[in-house]
């Protein structure tokens, strides 16, 4: 394993150490395939990530029939994408205006979206986001970078059921002329979550 | 319960540091614990609530000094025990002592994809009329429940309207226990800032929460 920042080359950490054994244990008793734990890490490590929620964001971007879709349920219009399965059983789209910016957060787990944003970051499933941001989420913008003007109001949207929620960004300024696959490259993932917003068209758009 | 997960409105957890171009995970171990955690949900032993309640039963000091992954590890050790597919003596053997019970329940590489695409709804048909509707006033209960709850500490006797009915949804509170699904109506609920927080919310603030109907009364 090449891991730049960790001083134990030559041994493995105590975790790795435990979860070999748990996994040696499941597998001996028949209670787990092992080739099936693989099948998890791949789903999540290749196919599945914010990729397709940019996909999901552009097509509301691009077409107004399909953002209607998306207000109606949600649930339905991803899944017509292909997007679907678990944590994304049922889905609510947010849609940031110039008046309500939104973010969502889990306070009680790490409540996310995965079959349209993949399985969530650190920071999105650790104390600091979870405690603060239903409180000063103004604040917490800032730290990623992010100022909004005064007076848009800010909905934080917190996951305490099975209702998950996806931000649809505000689609940025001079991207008119671009084509729906062109206008997802501009969908970040934190721009999914409401800690950014969607990337700027350097340059002009035409 | 009150336990060390419910974050909403604690103070002094530190920066939020997003790491750039962060990893999926952080270590190969990572991986398995998701992996095996999810392998081991298809043999039938518990849900998702119950998951949760292993993993919040953690002691607090023992929640905030270990990594997410580390808490999966300590909730799905737990469960496994619980139910009886694993022993102390096994984890300090590091081999299987006694054969696994549910064998015949073992989800294979061929049908882990179809088990992450099915997903598991919480919706359930609709059998009682909705008690709130979408505008109406509401107030969440005052509460200090001993078990699972998803009603945050922060969110409690708080007034607030109802955004969205969402449908009868399973209710966690009795699912984590083993006392069955018990369906109830699930609202979106909104919150202004100074509701939550006082003079000093954020100007311009609100939260929601999604609220099952005996979380809320009539105001």
């Amino acid at each position: 394993m090449h891991d730049g920042d960790h001083h134990h080359d030559n041994s493995i950490s105590e975790m790795d150490a435990k979860v070999r054994a748990l996994e040696t244990i499941l597998v001996e008793k028949g209670l787990v395939d092992p080739a099936a734990v693989d099948v998890v890490i791949e789903t999540y490590s290749d196919k599945v990530g914010p990729q397709n929620g940019a996909k999901v964001v552009a097509k509301a971007w691009a077409d107004p029939e399909f953002r209607a879709r998306l207000e109606a349920d949600a649930s339905e219009a991803i899944e017509s994408l292909g997007f679907e399965g678990r944590q994304g059983e049922h889905m609510i789209a947010v849609f940031n205006t110039p008046q309500q910016h939104n973010m969502v957060v889990c306070t009680l787990c790490s409540c996310y979206p995965w079959p349209v944003l993949g399985l969530p970051p650190v920071w999105y499933k650790s104390p600091p986001y979870r405690s603060r941001v239903v409180y000063e989420p103004r604040k917490v913008l800032g730290e990623f970078g992010v100022e909004l003007p005064a007076d848009t109001k800010i909905r934080v949207w917190d996951s305490t059921a099975e209702l998950r929620y996806l931000v649809i960004p505000m689609r940025p300024a001079g991207s008119e002329g671009l084509s729906e696959a062109e206008l997802a490259t501009l969908v970040t993932r934190d721009s999914m979550i409401g800690t950014g917003l969607a990337t700027p068209v350097t340059g002009g758009a035409s | 319960m009150d336990g060390p997960q419910d974050l909403g409105g604690k103070s002094n957890f530190g920066p939020i540091a997003p790491e750039a171009d962060e990893p999926i995970f952080h270590a190969d171990w990572e991986g398995k614990v998701l992996g095996l955690t999810l392998a081991v949900g298809g043999l039938g032993y518990w849900n998702i609530d119950e998951g949760r309640h292993l993993r919040e039963s953690l002691s607090p000091i023992e929640y905030y000094s270990k990594t997410y992954y580390e808490i999966w590890y300590e909730g799905l050790t737990a469960g496994l025990k619980k139910h009886g597919e694993l022993s102390d003596d096994e984890l300090s053997a590091g081999k299987a002592l006694t054969p696994g019970v549910r064998q015949d329940r073992k989800v294979t590489a061929e049908a882990m994809p179809g088990m992450l695409a099915a997903g598991g709804p919480s919706v359930r048909q609709t059998t009682q009329d909705a008690r709130f509707e979408v505008g109406q006033t509401v107030r969440t209960l005052q509460a200090h429940p001993p078990g699972h709850t998803r009603l945050p500490g922060y969110a409690r006797n708080k007034v607030g309207v109802i955004v969205g009915a969402r449908g009868m949804h399973v209710f966690p509170d009795t699912r984590a226990h083993g006392e069955g699904d018990q369906p109830q109506w699930l609202y979106t609920v909104a919150f202004e800032g100074e509701a939550l927080w006082g003079k000093d919310a954020e100007p311009g603030l609100s939260c929601t929460i999604d609220a099952w109907e005996s979380y809320l009364e009539a105001v």
